[in-house]
């Protein structure tokens, strides 16, 4: 599981962890927990473009359906199929094994640190 | 993903032991009440193989009294008020001049002259309103009790094994007690409780009408006893998910006032053969409009669920829309996606084949009787 203090985020409720060119990118616990139950994952195939912004996938629970929006430009690398087979790991390790897409990209954009983050959802 | 937790809201009675239950809230009709505790499936999943304990003081409780008032039901509601037995219950309808329908609500009669209507939170005001006024040329009182009624369901196989093992709580012919009757009973020396054989998630289970403050030690006295056998509190969430199961409606969704009974497969709660009048029922004998629509249950593969409001296509192409989904989700107990829908009458047959637009993707569905879950029984 990633230090969620060294983090960085997305005002869509996305975390995103930067190791060279490739970012890891997942829901936030906050988020998780609003959506409740997760039960279907849909994500973006590996290979495909992305587009900062973009509506890539779908995070889906027994109450409503959350978007994912990719955090970056760039290329998606690797989708966890771990999760799209076990949503439920979305809830239980949303920021270790509930990842969800890596995406090699060429330039970050501006993100939110932890503390940002922490103040944007009040806690 | 929108936070919506930050208006003035009423609190439950319970609201102490939610908080410290760790339960997340949502608005529900005003009241800020628990929408889950730690998972929607968990507590969806104890109702239907142990029991979930439910916080319910947000419903609205409407007592009728004086010697008029079964016939001042029998004009006000869609049943046959009068012929209720003392301690039995009845699910009715509040319907409006046109046939629609005001709310769909519980009646109790707890007397030879007093009912309890139990109506939705949403609907408080509009059915405390209607029946004052629909009960005024008959001799009897209305009440609205609400505030001074808190209400716990405990749903699921383990219900009666728990509830009679309650220290406290001393309900006579509480084994016994057949489903939609009900009894009074007592908590501790002096407290009243009603007891009903009643629930919305389709297992066996009882809802018990208790005094505000008198709730937190009923609530807590329950979950003490049950917690060894399986039983959790559980949520709104979860009660939605079961309700969708057993193909109850809801209000709001499969039910409103531009619906008649008929559409919803509530004809059978409308009693025509009823002598004198009631309200709606004109418009009722005058039949829906032609070409209305029917209310049915839709199963798809997969895991994508419809949702309420997705429309409904007869074929993949999306050109011909024929109905709309007011309540869906992936049914925790089936595994996969089940829905409400009013559809064209020539598509509500069972066995049909009708396509759902998932957010764009038409996903293929096939129209199934209700309910899509019903318990065992022995």
């Amino acid at each position: 599981m990633a230090d969620k203090t060294t983090l960085q985020y997305t005002a869509e409720h996305e975390w995103v962890l930067v190791e060279g060119v490739v970012a890891t990118v997942g829901i936030t616990a906050y988020a998780a927990e609003k959506l409740g139950d997760v039960v279907f994952v849909e994500l973006p195939d590996v290979g495909s473009g992305i587009a900062e912004g973009k509506v890539i996938g779908e995070i889906e629970s027994t109450k409503s359906v959350g978007e994912l929006f990719a955090p970056v430009d760039g290329t998606v690398v690797a989708a966890n199929e771990a999760v799209v087979s076990s949503p439920e790991l979305v809830n239980s390790d949303p920021f270790g094994e509930g990842w969800l897409i890596k995406v090699e990209f060429e330039t970050l954009p501006t993100l939110l640190s932890y503390d940002e983050y922490s103040r944007l959802v009040g806690e | 993903m929108t936070d919506t937790e930050d208006m003035t809201e009423r609190l439950s009675p319970l609201n102490r032991a939610h908080v410290d239950a760790g339960a997340s809230f949502t608005d529900f009709a005003g009241w800020q009440m628990p929408v889950r505790y730690s998972s929607d499936l968990a507590e969806h999943a104890a109702v239907r193989t142990a029991a979930g304990l439910f916080d319910l003081s947000h419903m609205a409780e409407i007592l009728i009294l004086g010697p008029e008032a079964a016939d001042a039901l029998d004009y006000a509601l869609a049943g046959k008020i009068s012929a209720v037995a003392i301690g039995q219950a009845k699910y009715s309808l509040l319907l409006s001049r046109e046939g629609g329908i005001i709310d769909d609500l519980v009646v109790y009669r707890t007397g030879e002259d007093r009912f309890l209507v139990v109506a939705n939170a949403s609907n408080r005001a509009v059915v405390a309103r209607e029946l004052l006024e629909r009960c005024s040329p008959f001799e009897c009182e209305v009440f609205d009790e609400s505030d001074d009624i808190a209400l716990i369901a405990i749903q699921g196989p383990k219900s009666y094994e728990i509830l009679s093992q309650v220290p406290g709580v001393d309900v006579p012919g509480l084994k016994d007690l057949k489903y939609y009757w009900s009894t009074a009973g007592r908590f501790g020396r002096e407290h009243e409780l009603l007891v009903a054989r009643t629930g919305y998630t389709g297992e066996d289970g009882f809802e018990l009408y208790v005094a505000p403050d008198v709730a937190p030690a009923l609530w807590e006295a329950i979950m003490d006893t049950g917690k060894g056998s399986g039983l959790v509190p559980a949520g709104l969430a979860s009660r939605d998910t079961l309700r969708l199961e057993a193909g109850m409606p809801l209000y709001g969704h499969e039910l409103g006032l531009d619906t008649y009974a008929s559409q919803a497969g509530l004809g059978r709660v409308v009693n025509l053969k009823k002598e004198g009048d009631f309200v709606g029922r004109a418009a009722v004998e005058e039949g829906a409009p032609p070409g209305s629509r029917m209310l049915v249950g839709l199963a798809t593969e997969g895991k994508r669920a419809g949702r309420a409001g997705y429309a409904v296509f007869s074929a993949e192409d999306g050109s011909t829309e024929i109905g709309v989904i007011t309540s869906g989700a992936l049914s925790p107990t089936l595994g996969y996606p089940i829905a409400m829908a009013y559809v064209d009458a020539a598509h509500a047959g069972e066995g049909h084949s009708v396509f759902i637009d998932v957010r764009g993707t038409r996903v293929p569905a096939s129209v199934v009787s209700l309910p899509f879950y019903k318990r065992e029984t022995n």
